[in-house]
Formats: structure tokens, C-alpha cells, sequence
């Protein structure tokens, strides 16, 4: 009698995760992927749109901006997030997706205290991250060899930064590491470390923020291009969105989460923003087309 | 009495003549009083016995679909590098260019594997003699409470995740090897101390079954002809056991070849090729993690990557093949 209970409750078992997922079809899903910088804001706002909308089911994961573009690509997901555009993606045709910039997140080259410079010119930053600059004396700070710390390969965050400062050189082989916050804790506690983050992470009295021509790196110098080191934070969808999944877009676009959400995780809203960038890096001004 | 019921009295009549059993006497049964459905039908035993058999089959089935499919998937993206993309297999291994979004030219696995193997070879000869000391420790010398101490210890090593490890190397094995040693702190060095906390518990609880498989009588023997207990334990205790030592050794080795978390967060991610133990480096594991999120499928640099994976499957299989080797030639 007992094998006989056991076995029934082992098929239960094995069954139960088919109740489950088929329970979870009554609500409209919407699965949002990728970009893990764009991940704290987007699960903000799913959780506030819940709120008002109790039947929506928004489920947020990272994975990166590549999965991001790959799964809303193949249908996977409802909407895939990326800090790059799409069309600069091999083996992503951009051309089946919509593109909603939904923020701008402002990057920041940093180094360690004691590395005496807390100023750059774009072109000494090339020279560092292309190997060619090997010690902070020559960018006029102590004698102390200089250790490049990259974001992983084909980052959102990495791949903006070469494109805008190494300008298509290839960057020197050095330490790669997955995370802002992993970079930050690296640098703050490492004598002669360079490397490069975003904004809403770079508020550590530990590290040392450096400005590129003495412009100084705050959200105020992004909207003009003044501080050129900035990148769209994107929502693809697959062709045209479906009701649900366009409905919460135009909550993350609307003037609520822009003005009080976005600021807060630390973005730029989309709508301060006095010039556009495309995907070639050319910019346009807008001209308060917006406000 | 029939023909079966006689030759059955020949058996027992011999049983009786040889001594084997004393007395045996025969009862007649009516035919007719026999149930024949009841004899013939399933009894609620053998029903319990067939489903039983029945659900064990279907696991078995799915865990064995489960992985075909594994190895199927893994072999079909890893080989789409050489099929698809054209890359050499022998640029593949012996290279050490790594940047797939270059280009074919740019898929160059050497550095990492042999990163990869220098970690798992580094932390399993520095966790063996601790090892085999501890396992000596709780096998020969004592067995009580000191014994069950250690246990726990060992078990409560085992439990704690790899990214506790990982993180406790980020800030304190790193920021320990940069002032003795300086550079970043981050290599194969901060990797193999990590590796060797986390392999310790397993070489050590196979090891202590090692010696406690040594059978009694040979240490009894050892005794008797005079040998102490360290000449006992280096002559007789370790040779017996050696076999199931090196299959400890070689189940540590694969845990250390397989680690990515705790690996990832110490060595540093930079596909070179090693010069020193302090030089950051990169694992095929903590490549795969860190980059796998940021390709696009179906691409060179995510082919590339499902190669890697290809690479540690292969391996894991060789340590499997390797404990089973050893195991018959005890």
C-alpha cells in the first residue's frame, strides 16, 4: 500500500509543474529580457504598474542585452532590452524590430585614489585602453603602472565606450569583469586601476570619477552631448508590440515614471535629452521638440 | 501417488539417506477445494511489484532522454564552430588568440585551457596531503569525538555555496596576494586557494572511505609482525588504499574543472596566456559565464562559446572515464 501512495504522489509531483504553468496562461504575460543595467528600472515600474493594472504579469530577467536581442528576435519574448542598438548586433535583423529608447544612462572613466589625475583628454584615455599609455606619470600622476580593468566582452556598457573613445581600435587583452559593482569594489581597493562605469554607480566617495577636458561627469552635461560618454537604454519588440506589451511601454514613456522613477535608479529621462545619437554615432540636435 | 509426486518422494527419500533433512511428510490435496482464479489471477503484491518496476523504467527513460538531449544539444552548438563557421579544430586548441567577434582567426582556447587546467592540477596537489592527513587523522589515530567534529566540519564545508567562496576571496584572498605579491591580486593563485577549500571536503570524506575499506586483518597482521602504527599506516594502510585515493583525487580534480562562480570572482578575466600565478588569467568556466549573456545565438562568438562548454562536457566524461578505470583495476 505504501509503494502504491508513493508512486501516485511521484506522478502528482512530476505533474504539478504543468498545472502550473497552465494556471499562469489566464493572465496576459509579458517577458522582458536582457540588459541588466536596464533591469532595477523596469522591475520598479512592473511592480508600480501592477499595482494599478492587478491582472498584468510582467516578468523581468537579465541575461545581458545579447540574450535580450536574441530572444525577442526569435519570438521568445515579448520585449528584449539592450544598451546598444540593435542594427550594430551581428546576427540581429534590426529591421524586424521597434526600437523604444526608454532612457539615457551616462558613463564614467574612473580610476583608483592614489593615482594622482583626475582629468583626461578622450585621446589619453584611447592611449591607455589601447595599451600604448602603460604609466600614470605619463598622463601627469604619480609613478605607478597602470592596470586596465574592461567590462566583458560585448557588454552594453564596454561596447558603448569603445565605440565613443577607442573609435574602433581594439582594446589591450587585461582583466575583465562581469558587473559595475564588482568593477567599482576592484578599483577603489586596487593602487593603479583604470576603468569605466555607470552613473548611477559611480556615487563612491572610494573612487576616483575622472572628467574627460574638464567637463565634469553629471547628468546635467548629457542632455547637450557636452559629456559625450552616454548611452539609450533600449525596449525591442518584435514587429508591433501586442496590447499588453504596448500598454506598458507607454507606462514607462509616460511622464510619471520619466520624471519620478527614472531619475531615482539614477537615468536620464528620454525627454530631457537636447540631441539624438543613431546607431553610427552621428548626432542630431533636437531643439525642445520635447518639453 | 502420480509421476510427480513420486519422483518428488525419490528426492526426498535420498534428502533423508544423506542426512539432509529428518522427516518429511506428504498431504494430500483436493483437487477440488483448490481456487484456481485465486492462484492464477495477479495478487496485490504483484501488482505493487509491476508498477514499481514500471515507474522506475519511465524515470530511468527520462533521465536518460534527458541526457542524449544534453549532449546532443552542447555536441550540435559546440561543433557548429567547425562546421559552420570554419574554424580549425587544432587553431581551436593550441591558440591562444580569443576575441570571436574578430573573426575565425580570433578562436584560440589555449590560454583558457590551460588556465583551467593549471587551477584544477594546482588545488588538487595542494588538497591532497591535507587531505589524506585529515582522513589518517579521523580513520587511524582517533574515532570519537574529534572524528565526528572533523565530519561536520567537512559536510559544512561541502554546503556552503560557491559564490560565499567567491566572495570571500574577492576581499580578502585578492587584497592579500596584491600586498604580498602586488599586481591586482587577482590569478591562478587566488583561483587555486579558493579551489582548495572547496575541493578539500570532497578528496577528504572519498579518502576517509578509502581507508576505512583497508580490511582490519592486514592492519592486525602488521601488528603482529612487529610494525608500528606509522610503519603499518605508510606500508600496508596507503598502499591498499591507494586506488580509491587517486579516484578521490580525480572526483576533486573534475569539481575544480567545473567551478565557474567562486572562479570567475578571483581570476581576474583576461584570456592570456598565463606567465605567473599572480597574472590574471581566464578559466573556460568563468568565460562562459561572464560572456554567454552578451552574445547573439547563432553567432560566431556564441558558437564559439557553446565550443567551451563542448570542451568541459568532453572533460567531465574523461574524469568520469578515469574513475571508472581506476576503479576496475582495484
Amino acid at each position: 500500500m505504501h509503494k502504491l501512495k508513493l508512486g501516485k504522489s511521484l506522478i502528482l509531483f512530476l505533474a504539478l509543474p504543468l498545472f502550473l504553468v497552465g494556471c499562469s496562461k489566464d493572465h496576459a504575460k509579458i517577458t522582458i529580457v536582457g540588459s541588466s543595467a536596464l533591469q532595477p528600472l523596469i522591475e520598479q515600474a512592473g511592480n508600480d504598474y501592477h499595482l494599478a493594472h492587478l491582472n498584468s504579469n510582467i516578468i523581468v530577467q537579465g541575461g545581458g542585452s545579447g540574450t535580450g536581442l536574441s530572444q525577442v528576435q526569435a519570438g521568445a519574448v515579448q520585449v528584449g532590452t539592450s544598451d546598444v542598438f540593435a542594427d550594430t548586433q551581428k546576427g540581429i535583423d534590426a529591421s524586424k524590430l521597434r526600437d523604444y529608447q526608454v532612457a539615457v544612462v551616462g558613463i564614467v572613466p574612473i580610476a583608483n585614489k592614489g593615482v594622482g589625475v583626475s582629468n583626461l583628454s578622450p585621446k589619453q584615455l584611447m592611449a591607455i585602453f589601447t595599451g600604448k599609455i602603460t604609466n600614470w606619470r605619463q598622463v601627469g600622476g604619480k609613478n605607478l603602472h597602470i592596470i586596465v580593468i574592461n567590462r566583458s566582452r560585448g557588454s552594453g556598457t564596454r561596447t558603448t565606450f569603445e565605440n565613443l573613445i577607442l573609435k574602433g581600435k581594439e582594446a589591450v587583452n587585461s582583466q575583465e569583469q562581469d558587473s559595475n559593482g564588482t568593477v567599482k569594489k576592484i578599483v577603489s581597493t586596487t593602487p593603479g586601476t583604470i576603468s569605466y562605469i555607470s552613473f548611477p554607480y559611480a556615487n563612491d566617495p572610494n573612487i576616483q570619477k575622472l572628467s574627460m577636458d574638464h567637463v565634469q561627469p553629471t547628468n546635467q552635461n548629457i542632455p547637450t552631448n557636452k559629456w559625450p560618454l552616454w548611452s539609450y537604454e533600449h525596449m525591442y519588440t518584435k514587429g508591433k508590440p501586442d496590447k499588453e506589451t504596448a500598454a506598458f511601454i507607454t507606462y514607462i514613456l509616460s511622464k510619471k515614471v520619466q520624471r519620478e522613477l527614472v531619475p531615482k535608479i539614477g537615468y536620464l529621462s528620454i525627454n530631457e535629452m537636447k540631441v539624438t545619437r543613431d546607431s553610427q554615432n552621428r548626432i542630431t540636435k533636437v531643439g525642445g521638440a520635447h518639453e | 501417488m502420480n509421476k510427480h509426486e513420486q519422483d518428488l518422494q525419490e528426492v526426498v527419500d535420498q534428502a533423508i539417506a544423506q542426512q539432509k533433512v529428518a522427516h518429511v511428510k506428504f498431504k494430500k490435496i483436493d483437487p477440488e477445494s483448490v481456487d484456481i482464479t485465486r492462484l492464477t489471477s495477479q495478487s496485490k503484491e504483484t501488482r505493487q511489484e509491476r508498477w514499481g518496476k514500471g515507474l522506475t523504467a519511465l524515470a530511468i527513460v527520462i533521465i536518460a532522454i534527458l541526457i542524449v538531449a544534453i549532449i546532443g544539444f552542447v555536441g550540435v552548438h559546440g561543433l557548429a564552430t567547425f562546421v559552420n563557421d570554419k574554424v580549425n579544430i587544432f587553431h581551436f586548441l593550441f591558440s591562444s588568440s580569443w576575441n570571436p567577434s574578430a573573426g575565425k582567426d580570433h578562436v584560440g582556447a589555449a590560454a583558457m585551457i590551460v588556465t583551467s587546467f593549471a587551477v584544477t592540477l594546482l588545488a588538487a596537489l595542494l588538497a591532497t596531503p591535507f587531505a589524506i592527513a585529515i582522513a589518517l587523522f579521523m580513520t587511524e589515530y582517533e574515532s570519537g569525538k574529534q572524528t565526528r567534529f572533523l565530519q561536520s566540519v567537512m559536510e559544512l564545508l561541502v554546503g556552503i555555496p560557491s559564490v560565499v567562496y567567491g566572495f570571500l576571496g574577492l576581499t580578502v584572498i585578492v587584497p592579500v596576494i596584491r600586498t604580498i605579491f602586488g599586481g591586482t591580486g587577482f590569478g591562478i593563485l587566488a583561483a587555486t586557494l579558493i579551489l582548495f577549500v572547496m575541493v578539500l571536503p570532497t578528496i577528504t570524506s572519498l579518502t576517509v572511505d578509502a581507508f576505512k575499506a583497508v580490511p582490519k586483518d592486514l592492519r592486525q597482521s602488521s601488528a603482529a609482525l612487529g610494525a608500528t602504527r606509522w610503519q603499518t599506516i605508510y606500508h600496508v594502510v596507503l598502499r591498499a588504499a591507494r586506488p580509491r585515493i587517486l579516484t578521490a583525487i580525480i572526483f576533486g580534480m573534475a569539481r575544480a574543472f567545473g567551478e565557474a562562480l567562486a572562479v570567475q570572482m578571483v581570476i581576474g578575466n583576461a584570456v592570456l596566456m598565463p606567465y605567473n600565478l599572480v597574472s590574471p588569467a581566464a578559466t573556460l568556466t568563468s568565460q562562459l559565464t561572464s560572456q554567454m549573456g552578451n552574445t547573439v545565438m547563432g553567432t560566431l562568438p556564441n558558437n564559439a562559446l557553446w565550443s567551451l562548454a563542448l570542451l568541459l562536457l568532453i572533460m567531465s566524461l574523461v574524469f568520469n572515464f578515469l574513475v571508472r578505470l581506476i576503479g576496475k583495476k582495484r
